[in-house]
């Protein structure tokens, strides 16, 4: 836990500035702050401000936004951290935040699948696509091989579903560094192609569509060898499974690639500045590919553990429906792009769905308009990230930090920075 | 001549704080009309901060500002220039797409019935143009012009806004020395029309031929206030450094052994597929440093970039001590002992989101003792990060502090401590002291000299002839992507000029253009 949290906090502030040119000063000490204090108490104050402008917009509705958000809260299932939750709310209460956490388990992963190419200085719009094929291989595993050793089978689904992913994303990586297309073109165009690549495998007559309901167009069952096991809650009931764990470990994972490895250090100079990796005797295109194939597998290990711990099966309905790839986005910017940031901010987003879905629903409350509010908290949430100058001026006293932000030295060519976009 | 009424600028007692950091101390400035006033001090001296208050950028905590003696409130950019304060700043702020007239005009566009009048725009810009003798195009594009236009492009903007103040920062860092000699053409003029004008540099040399009269900055204050007849560089120098200076490195002749580098036939196209060096040959032995002297845009960039591993030559050999690296990458370079400080430190040299650990092991990464296995050794790259930072006595940071908290010249520091640690046979010094200050010039140029006489091949590319004559044991001129003569260290300005521009250069000519 040691790494997430050196992650999550980042350093400490950098030391005394010494540099007096305005075109340095800001940016470099909005960096150090980012990654200081700031890039824990930005996202934070960020939610709040969402949840603040949510709650007006209740207000503005005519409800209560306190009995609102109370409503939520208890539906996301975190008052069962609570002692003195007792009795039948407890056990509800347990129910609420198992689902909370099995909504959390691809959203972290698919949050780390666009915050590593972030860092990378790339934008990984194709998370939902790569989320779909990784899908459509593990129910594919899953339901095949019935008699295959649990643990075997489990793995092999996880592995193949991984690869299958990474395979869909190192298209876009390829493409990158061969012909320089821009991979935001062309991980959406790849998202395209993968859901309707899912449509054709299950939909009626699809080669993949389960043969014992030749009537609806859905892929076979996993076989209950291949399911993942429940540690909390009862199986028939949706209980928690161990999909969780393998989220986190990968955070984990993410988090020693990045910060110990060579590989995370030529992706992360590639990110900051590909001039100076060049320079660097690093292979900048290389780089692209494997950061992608890397992105790829997060997401498509993403989907497996949806399909073996609780989906079971795939409709076609369900893969063109799915929003997990987009919300993955807003998990990455909300966390930072690192892991412990990434692990709260799907933490956070998965108690949201679950606190807002229908069945959660105090009847008092107007059970569409807390819908929207999940819409709009997010979105309202992107917006404040992706324009984090604005929190930051608000949290600086409204000091002008974002005046000499634009003093870009003009010739200055081809440097990103990875996450400040 | 300045006349008896109050300055047409005048700051007074500016303060300024950064956090605990004064950047400016009760600094005392005034500009009359028809001078032009210096401001002169290193790099975190407190010049530009104190630019940015006058222009609105930075509110002071302190002190007060004057125009023709009136007081003056400045808060925003709008403000300096409603009050008469132009600012050329040192990283340009044009539209690269747009045409000189179109940049010169924007936000104060001339407009016939809500629509755009261009015509008026370039006939304004030709008027003012043609009044101060800054010769530009008023149709062609910003990308298309050359650095030293794009300046005068700048300097027409604040004109078009009618500024009576005009502040140059750092103007000079950017340009050819012939692009200097138009610079001071055009100040003088702009004097004579009664133009206060700030001129902002750490170099003394210029400081000495344009201003009136020099402030000199020091840790946010000012040290004194001289005009310019009796100043010397020396004596600048020492306002400046707060000490006696070197200002020529002190060096033994140099005693050359074997070749290190050794460059056949060199071929190299840029991006747009010119052939910018067209059959180069050079040699640089072990022990002594060749300096390769050349008006920009000459092929300097390619070449090094071929002997770096950056670029493929279209043919020809670069032979690092016996063996042929051409093509092969920065990692085959490297490898056989290439160690390359590189021209813009921004662009290549630092990553300015790295802590200085990582910053100094970008070119090593690889190596053994950086990493093992695909794992970093973190704790070696620490460790490594803290002896060089005090063996290249790096201030304002320790391993962990990030690059872009740091100085330009300790920014350079870090760069010049990450080449020379890797023990090379070759350092190739691309402008290894651009826009650095002289105390950190003295440092650079000092420790060039201990790793020739180290036995190293030093292989300096810069523009300016100063540092050239200082470090060169050769001089090598390269013209059109060839070298056209080798001169002796102690070759004249005028000798290597007339090599420079391809020996064709007449009296008349260099008074025309």
């Amino acid at each position: 836990m040691s790494l997430l949290e050196d992650e999550l906090e980042g350093h400490p502030l950098a030391g005394e500035e010494e540099s007096d040119e305005p075109a340095l000063r800001s940016p470099a000490r909005l960096t150090a702050f980012r990654r200081g204090f700031g890039g824990f108490l930005v996202p934070v104050l960020t939610t709040l401000i969402a949840f603040l402008a949510g709650g007006l917009i209740v207000l503005a509705t005519g409800h209560n936004p306190l009995s609102t958000y109370t409503s939520i809260f208890d539906g996301t299932g975190l008052n069962w951290l609570f002692p003195w939750v007792s009795g039948a709310d407890r056990a509800t209460a347990a129910g609420n935040l198992q689902q909370t956490l099995i909504q959390a388990t691809p959203l972290i992963l698919v949050g780390l699948a666009v915050a590593f190419a972030f860092r990378a200085g790339m934008f990984n719009i194709g998370g939902q696509g790569q989320y779909t094929v990784g899908g459509i291989v593990a129910v594919w595993i899953g339901s095949s091989f019935a008699g295959m050793p649990p643990v075997l089978h489990v793995t092999f689904a996880i592995v193949a579903a991984g690869l299958a992913g990474a395979g869909w994303a190192g298209i876009a990586g390829v493409v990158k560094a061969t012909t320089g297309a821009n991979e935001v073109i062309s991980t959406i165009m790849l998202n395209w192609i993968a859901i309707w690549l899912g449509v054709y495998c299950f939909q009626l007559g699809g080669p993949l569509q389960n043969p014992k309901m030749p009537s609806t167009p859905v892929s076979s069952n996993v076989v209950p060898g291949a399911k993942l096991p429940v540690f909390w809650g009862s199986a028939a009931l949706q209980g928690l499974d161990v999909g969780i764990f393998i989220s986190l470990a990968l955070a984990i994972v993410f988090a020693v690639l990045i910060k110990r490895t060579r590989f995370g250090y030529e992706a992360r100079t590639v990110g900051f500045n590909p001039e100076a990796a060049r320079y660097g005797g690093i292979n900048v295109g290389r780089t692209w590919i494997r950061v992608m194939l890397v992105c790829g597998a997060f997401a498509g290990v993403a989907a497996s553990l949806d399909i073996l711990g609780w989906k079971f099966s795939l409709f076609t309905n369900d893969i063109q429906a799915s929003q997990v790839g987009f919300y993955g986005i807003a998990v990455a910017l909300l966390g930072r792009n690192t892991a412990g940031g990434t692990v709260a901010a799907g933490v956070l987003f998965g108690a949201l769905l679950t606190g807002t879905s229908d069945r959660n629903i105090n009847l008092s409350i107007d059970p569409t308009l807390v819908q929207y509010l999940t819409f709009m908290l997010e979105g309202i949430i992107i917006l404040l990230v992706s324009t984090d100058v604005i929190t930051l001026r608000l949290l600086k006293g409204g000091r002008r930090i974002g005046v000499t932000l634009k003093r870009r030295p003009a010739k200055e060519t081809g440097t990103s920075e990875g996450g400040a976009s | 001549m300045p006349d008896a009424g109050p300055p047409a600028l005048e700051l007074k007692g500016i303060t300024k704080k950064f956090g605990s950091v004064v950047a400016n101390d009760r600094v005392d400035f005034d500009v009359v009309a028809g001078e032009v006033h210096a401001l002169l001090g290193e790099n975190g001296a407190g010049k530009s901060t104190l630019m940015s208050v006058l222009y609105g950028l930075y509110k002071p905590d302190d002190g007060e500002i004057l125009v023709d003696g009136r007081p003056v409130e400045i808060s925003s950019p709008a403000a300096a220039i409603g009050v008469g304060i132009g600012m050329v700043h040192q990283h340009f702020m044009l539209v690269r797409v747009m045409t000189v007239a179109e940049n010169i005009v924007l936000g104060q566009e001339p407009s016939r019935w809500g629509r755009l009048d261009l015509k008026a725009a370039r006939s304004r810009v030709r008027e003012l143009s043609d009044r101060y003798g800054l010769a530009v195009d008023p149709d062609a594009r910003i990308e298309d012009i050359t650095v030293g236009a794009e300046q005068r492009v700048e300097i027409l903007k604040a004109l078009y806004r009618n500024a009576r103040i005009l502040v140059l920062d750092e103007p000079t860092a950017v340009l050819t020395a012939q692009e200097v000699r138009e610079l001071t053409r055009v100040l003088n003029r702009l004097k004579r029309d009664g133009t206060a004008i700030v001129f902002i540099s750490h170099k003394l040399g210029e400081v000495l031929e344009v201003a009136d009269r020099i402030t000199v900055l020091r840790r946010g204050k000012r040290v004194d206030t001289v005009p310019r007849a009796g100043a010397t560089e020396l004596s600048l120098a020492r306002l400046v450094v707060g000490r006696d200076v070197m200002l020529a490195a002190r060096k033994s002749p140099s005693k050359p052994a074997g070749p290190l580098l050794e460059v056949h036939d060199l071929h190299v196209r840029d991006e747009r597929q010119l052939e910018k060096v067209s059959g180069l040959s050079l040699t640089v032995r072990a022990g002594e440093i060749v300096a390769i002297a050349g008006v920009d845009g000459n092929g300097q960039q390619e070449l090094v970039d071929a002997i770096t591993g950056l670029r493929a030559p279209q043919s020809g050999a670069v032979v690092i001590d016996g063996e042929d690296i051409a093509g092969r990458g920065v990692r085959a370079a490297t490898a056989a002992g290439v160690a390359h400080i590189a021209e813009d430190r921004h662009l290549r040299g630092v990553v300015l989101p790295f802590t200085l650990a990582e910053n100094l092991a970008l070119r090593q990464y690889r190596s053994p003792q950086y990493s093992g296995h695909g794992w970093l050794r973190r704790g070696y790259m620490k460790e490594r990060a803290e002896q060089l930072l005090s063996e290249f006595d790096v201030r304002g940071g320790g391993p962990d502090s990030y690059a872009a908290a740091l100085s330009g010249g300790n920014q350079q520091k870090i760069a010049v401590a990450r080449e020379i640690a890797s023990n090379p046979k070759v350092l190739v010094a691309h402008q290894p002291t651009r826009g650095l200050d002289v105390g950190a010039i003295e440092f650079v140029h000092g420790r060039l000299i201990e790793e020739r006489d180290k036995g190293r091949a030093v292989l300096l590319v810069s523009l300016e002839y100063e540092e050239v004559k200082a470090l060169a044991d050769r001089i090598l001129v390269i013209y059109e992507g060839k070298i056209v003569g080798e001169f002796p260290p102690d070759a004249s300005e005028e000798q290597l000029g007339m090599a420079m521009t391809g020996g064709q250069v007449t009296q008349s000519e260099a008074a025309a253009s």
